[in-house]
């Protein structure tokens, strides 16, 4: 029952493709949870089942108890699950603040609110939420002409603006040059031990993955075919048989291991 | 090149900017205020706007009125009843026009008259043909000279009591114009022969008709006579489609405005024989009024005169007599003038403007259509007085709304 | 049984004519993301053409078709002018934007053709061979019908086969259904986008062409097909020529059935077939996912709040507006509220399509409920002005959250055309409800109060109501909700991700937009003294567009600049002769210089003037 999250038997299939088959996990409170697995394993869609945006199949996906599926993504973000997407989803026709600010506003519940002008609304929660993703000296700036691993953190800002019990991160670094990686996880696991927030998150660098995670699910073919410590994860042999392909990072990790 | 030159000086002397009030020639003549929707409706505006300007040049010519020249300031409303008041307000607020004429559509025609009636300014609608003008919408302020739809239905109407026909089909456009010719037509036979049966209607929607589709509904209910309201493209397609399936084949065709040389030359060859229409015969008509009229028209504009030559010609004959009676421009001495106005001689014949509904007894010419050396034209036309197909003054005064 | 035949054959007929402007129609959207109001221009010019050349050769079979293919390869080379000339420089311009340089193209080829045929309607010959009609099952067909029946399919088999045999017409396929991948394929776009072009101009002649022996040529050809045109790629779904050949068919059809027994149905019919379809598939019969939007274009730059200099001048100019009466002339009052009117109206609209990232070709629908129902509370219920203008809007606002809640279902021109749809339909009610809403006559006699009645005192209520909506506008469009409304437009996944119920609020911001434009309405009720069905209609929804897209859609002030600038140039071009021809050239030049629309013209030549002195 402590479990933010728990996950029970979710599928999804498109068509004749079984993207997700019968998944089953759970996420403990302040737990850093890495989900990999090869192109087309079926995260983005587990992901999409997690918050609302795709409905399963079958399955069960409780939040601290509560049946989450049926429920829109709106209500779910209100139950406090932040999300990030592994191609950026921001408002590029405003600045780096005002998509923050635009989560704080929501978090206010005054969308509604005609009067007020926007820009002005909770500048100082937003700039210390940029501040958090050392994004704070580009706050002024478009959103469209953001780099793309600046993208990525301003994600992330916005997904804490609610301060959210649970985050799901989905790819957070792609794009990002590797120093830039294994900051941003660094931050995002600093994040996890202060605010006590749950993370899963999914990853192809594994340098960055086994640095973080406190756990470890491999996802292929829409099935969980192991779990672990980043230990039992590099001596799982079916999952180094399925990294065998074109998983050459894994390979390499593995051997420096 | 020149056109070029005219349209750049024209464009700079229109400049908003540089319109003061031309208070040195409005001294020196008299400005009439003319609006109308020429670019929407060029095939029936241009002969119109040839007729006036005709009969302004003659009128000068003479010596003007009341010892001034007469100037129109014409506009285009484009066809939209909005853009006709704000020009027929900056036409008498701005420009000093002493009356406003012209409009071509019916609602345009009664957005202006009710505009009229707001600034309390006289208008003489030319050419719209809906009732309500002068009837149930009249106001003090608006005359209308051409025969209206009830007045060339009722003259349809009495050609078609003398038919064997007993079932008719209806085939109008979908707008009040049609509605008004339909109802008024219906209205006037059952009249003059209350056995007459009303089998089948059909209102396809103006300048959109599906004339097969709307030929075919027509030929189900195999009526005895047809009564048509359509007009302009619809009519050149409803022609053809209903040749081609023989519905017009021994069948009485009874059509409104078809002898209208705007509507009747463009079916050419195809002219179906034997309609019964309303129109004007324009070269055909011999009086001297009217001979005279087409030989100055013809040496203008080289071309025949077409209805709305007439409209427009006799609209400056109309406002030529009241100035003249008046004896002086303000709206007062101008509408006073205008109750029972009589226009001695016109080419299609003298007329007067009632005073008790503001309809002039302008006539129409009724025949029938057919091909004469090859050209459509009406054949055993007559001229047919309005004054005879209007109810009396009284009756028309109790259409009105009270003032 | 012989009956009914007949009328499917006389639908059938119709349906070849409607599928061959549509099919053009819609290959030139699938390509270029382009809509294109000057089809209608084309098919027109297609009749005139082949008219001549008919007439000229006439008789003969072979004069006649070949009249007719000539007259078609004309307009498709009139395409080819227009897409290299024009076209070709404003595709990276925002979405919709190219619409207004078609609309230029529209009202120059309308002077034109009047210059060059003259304004009567020309009723050409028959085709030989085909000039009369054969019995089947005792019923007369027309030859031509039958012809017609059997071009249609034609024309689409070898649509097909272009498409799927040839190398252009495969690529053209991949660029309706991806246009990213068009770029990537390394294909020289301008050349696709051109032969695509030329290709529906073609068709649009063609059917104008072929149209020689059913209809007199007239100048009223182009409006009065566009609109059914657009319905049928609609209903068959942007992109989809076999769409828009089942859906010619079905509109054709139904409407020859139909008027046997409604026989006023044929004003609403596509529409309400349209709005239908639309309903029950989002993307029409045949459209895919992504059919819906324009070419992909540059992000917009964020708002900002007005600095201290730009709120002086605003304020200036309000100001210089608010003292204008006391120093110009009466009509200049009355021009001035028609520019007052037509700036509200246009900066509704752009907070729908601007800020709410929903365009919409229906617009006018809710000024013209606003006109009419404070027409109706005068008129009908005696209420007083002030009350009158109270309650309007409100009636605006219910129309808004009805139509509003289908439209917002939907997106990009999907949801445009459903917006039609709905003000045509309300166009069409209001047109032939004679007894209600007094029909194509109108309401008359809605002038203001007696203590309202003159120029000035009723500009200043034109003023407090219009510069007020606009001002609200304005302050919502900076307000939580518009921002929340713009995230919308930019990602509804991100919106959705923070908790936007991101169809509700574009709801709201719908029925805000559509209220504000009811306010217009209202306003200019008054100052006409007349409602008639006009104010619902196509062509104000249209100017309401060409406003918006004009004055610069990225621009809150583009509306502005938009509508003063398109009402002005109207009131003084309409003097000139020809003015159809030189309104037409003035939104070309603007567009080809200020692709940006006016707002980023302006924009630019601050800068400009502002770097000079630097
Ligand atoms: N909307 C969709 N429609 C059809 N197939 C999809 C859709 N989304 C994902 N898939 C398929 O589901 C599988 C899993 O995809 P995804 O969850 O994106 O994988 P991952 O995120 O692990 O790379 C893939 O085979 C993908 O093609
Ligand atoms: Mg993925």
């Amino acid at each position: 029952m402590s479990a933010v999250l728990e996950v029970q038997g979710l599928s999804k299939s498109f068509g004749g493709v079984q993207a997700v088959d019968d998944v089953s996990f759970t996420v403990e409170p302040g737990e850093f949870l890495a989900l990999i697995g090869p192109n087309g394993a079926g995260k983005t869609t587990c992901f999409n089942m997690l918050n609302g945006y795709l409905r399963p199949d079958a399955g069960s996906v409780k939040l601290r108890g509560q049946e989450l599926i049926g429920t829109p993504p709106r209500k779910i973000w209100r139950m406090g699950v932040g999300r990030t997407f592994q191609i950026t989803e921001t408002f590029l026709s405003m600045t780096v603040r005002e998509n923050v600010q635009m989560a704080l506003i929501s978090h206010h519940r005054r969308i509604y609110d005609i009067f007020s002008r926007a820009t002005r609304l909770y500048v100082d929660e937003a700039n210390a939420l940029l501040d958090l993703v050392s994004m704070r000296d580009q706050s002024a700036r478009p959103c469209s002409e953001l780099a793309y691993g600046d993208l990525k953190r301003l994600e992330l800002a916005i997904a804490l603006a609610h301060r959210p019990a649970l985050l799901l991160m989905d790819e957070p670094t792609a794009g990002m040059a590797p120093s830039e990686r294994i900051a941003l996880m660094a931050l995002t696991a600093g994040i996890v031990e202060r605010e006590g927030v749950s993370v899963v998150f999914t990853e192809h660098d594994m340098d960055v993955v086994f640095a973080h995670a406190h756990r470890i699910l491999v996802l292929n073919r829409g099935m969980l075919i192991a779990e672990g410590s980043g230990a039992e994860i590099r001596a799982n042999p079916t999952v180094q048989e399925v990294y065998l392909g074109g998983g050459t990072v894994f390979q390499k990790e593995a051997d420096h291991a | 090149m020149t056109l070029f030159r005219r349209t750049v000086l024209g464009a700079l002397a229109a400049l908003p900017l540089a319109a003061l009030p031309l208070t040195a020639s409005a001294q020196e003549t008299i400005v009439l205020g003319e609006v109308n929707s020429y670019t929407r409706l060029p095939a029936f505006l241009e002969p119109y706007k040839k007729g006036w300007e005709l009969a302004v040049e003659q009128i000068n010519a003479e010596g003007g009125v009341l010892g001034k020249q007469l100037e129109v300031i014409s506009r285009d409303d484009t066809g939209d009843p909005a853009t006709a008041i704000r020009i027929a307000e900056e036409l008498v607020s701005k420009d000093g026009a002493v009356l406003i004429f012209g409009t071509f559509l019916s609602n345009i025609g009664l957005a202006v008259a009710d505009f009229a009636k707001q600034k309390q300014v006289l208008f003489l609608a030319s050419e719209p043909l809906s009732d309500a003008l002068v009837w149930s919408s009249g106001n003090k302020y608006t005359y209308r000279l051409r025969p209206s739809t009830h007045m060339q239905a009722a003259m349809l109407a009495e050609q078609a009591a003398k038919l064997d026909a007993v079932t008719w089909a209806t085939v109008a456009p979908n707008y009040a114009y049609g509605q008004d010719a339909v109802e008024a037509f219906k209205r006037e036979l059952t009249k003059l022969k209350p056995d007459v049966e009303f089998v089948e209607e059909q209102w396809p929607p103006v300048f959109k008709i599906d004339a097969g589709s709307t030929v075919r509904a027509l030929e189900q209910s195999k009526p005895d006579a047809i009564y048509n309201v359509t007009f302009g493209g619809d009519l050149a397609k409803f022609v053809r489609e209903g040749s081609l399936r023989y519905l017009f084949e021994d069948r009485d065709v009874v059509s409104l405005l078809t002898g209208e040389p705007e509507y009747l030359d463009p079916l050419g060859n195809e002219t179906p024989e034997g309609w019964i229409v309303t129109g004007y015969p324009s070269m055909a008509i011999d009086t001297e009024a009217h001979d005279a009229f087409e030989t100055a028209y013809m040496e203008k504009w080289g071309e025949k005169p077409k209805t709305g030559s007439i409209v427009g010609y006799n609209s400056i004959l109309s406002i030529k007599a009241a100035l003249e009676k008046a004896g002086a421009t303000d709206t007062e001495a101008l509408l006073q003038a205008m109750e029972g106005l009589e226009v001695p001689s016109s080419p299609t014949g003298p007329f007067m403007f009632r005073a008790a509904d503001h309809q002039s007894t302008m006539g129409a010419y009724v025949g029938k259509t057919g091909l004469v050396d090859g050209e459509p034209a009406m054949i055993d036309w007559f001229y047919a007085d309005g004054a005879d197909y209007l109810p009396s003054e009284e009756e028309a005064a109790k259409l009105r709304p009270a003032e | 049984m012989g009956f009914y035949l007949a009328q499917l054959l006389t639908g059938l007929a119709n349906a070849s004519s409607l599928f061959l402007i549509a099919s053009g129609l819609s290959i030139i959207f699938g390509v270029t993301r382009i809509v294109n109001f000057a089809h209608g221009s084309f098919y027109m010019v297609g009749a005139y053409m082949s008219y001549t050349l008919v007439t000229l050769w006439s008789g003969s079979i072979l004069g006649y078709w070949g009249g007719v293919i000539l007259a078609a390869a004309a307009v498709g080379l009139i395409g080819l002018v227009i897409e290299m000339t024009i076209l070709r420089r404003i595709y990276r311009a925002p979405e919709l934007f190219q619409l207004v340089a078609t609309f230029g193209v529209v009202l120059i080829f309308q002077d034109l053709t009047q210059a060059v045929w003259g304004a009567e309607d020309l009723l050409g010959p028959r085709a030989p061979g085909l000039d009369s009609a054969v019995r089947i099952f005792g019923e007369p067909i027309p030859e031509y019908d039958l012809a017609l029946i059997a071009i249609g399919p034609a024309v689409l088999l070898a649509i097909w086969l272009v498409f799927h045999r040839t190398r252009w017409g495969v690529l053209v396929r991949a660029a309706t259904q991806d246009r990213e991948m068009v770029g990537a394929l390394g294909v020289n776009q301008a050349w696709l986008f051109s032969a695509a072009f030329v290709l529906g101009a073609f068709l649009a002649g063609l059917g104008g062409a072929l149209q020689i022996p059913r209809e007199a040529v007239s100048l009223q050809m182009d409006l009065s097909i566009i609109g059914e045109a657009f319905v049928v790629v609609v209903i068959g779904g942007m992109g989809s020529v076999t769409g828009a050949f089942v859906a010619a068919v079905l509109i054709s059809v139904l409407n020859a059935f139909a008027i046997l027994i409604f026989p006023q149905v044929s004003i609403v019919l596509p529409f309400v077939v349209m709005a239908v379809v639309l309903i029950v598939r989002p993307y029409g019969l045949f459209g895919k996912p992504g059919s819906e939007h324009g070419a992909p274009v540059e992000p917009e730059q964020p708002l900002t709040l007005m600095g201290q200099k730009g709120l002086m001048v605003m304020i200036a100019a309000v100001f210089v507006l608010a003292l204008s009466p006391l120093a110009v002339a009466d009509f200049t009052t009355i021009l001035l509220v028609d520019v007052m009117v037509a700036t509200l109206f246009a900066v509704s609209l752009h907070f729908m399509m601007g800020v709410g990232g929903m365009v919409s070709f229906g617009h006018a629908a809710y000024f013209g409920v606003g006109a009419y129902a404070a027409a109706m509370g005068v008129k009908y219920f005696g209420l007083g002005m002030v009350p009158s203008m109270a309650l309007a809007p409100f009636c605006a606002a219910a129309a808004a959250l009805f139509f509003g809640w289908f439209c917002v279902r939907l997106s990009g021109v999907y949801l445009a055309m459903l917006t039609l749809a709905a003000a045509q339909i309300l166009w069409g009610v209001t047109f032939q409800w004679q007894d209600f809403t007094g029909g194509d006559d109108g309401i008359l006699g809605v002038w203001p109060a007696q203590w309202a009645s003159s120029d000035r005192v009723y500009f200043y209520i034109a003023f407090v109501l219009c510069i007020g909506g606009i001002w609200l506008l304005r302050r919502a469009a900076h307000s939580p909700f518009g921002y929340t409304l713009r995230g919308v437009r930019d990602s509804r996944t991100r919106a959705e991700a923070i908790g936007v119920d991101t169809r509700f609020h574009q709801w709201m911001g719908f029925t805000l937009a559509g209220t504000l434009a009811g306010l217009a309405g209202v306003v200019f009720a008054f100052s006409k003294g007349s409602v008639f069905p006009d104010t619902l209609g196509i062509a104000l929804s249209i100017d309401g567009l060409i406003m918006v897209l004009l004055g610069g859609i990225h621009a809150l002030a583009g509306p502005i600049y938009g509508a003063v600038a398109f009402v002005m140039i109207e009131d003084w071009v309409t003097r000139l002769d020809y003015w159809r021809f030189i309104f037409g050239a003035i939104i070309l030049v603007v567009v080809l210089l200020a692709p940006d629309g006016i707002a980023g013209g302006v924009h630019r030549l601050v800068r400009m003037i502002r770097g000079g002195k630097a």
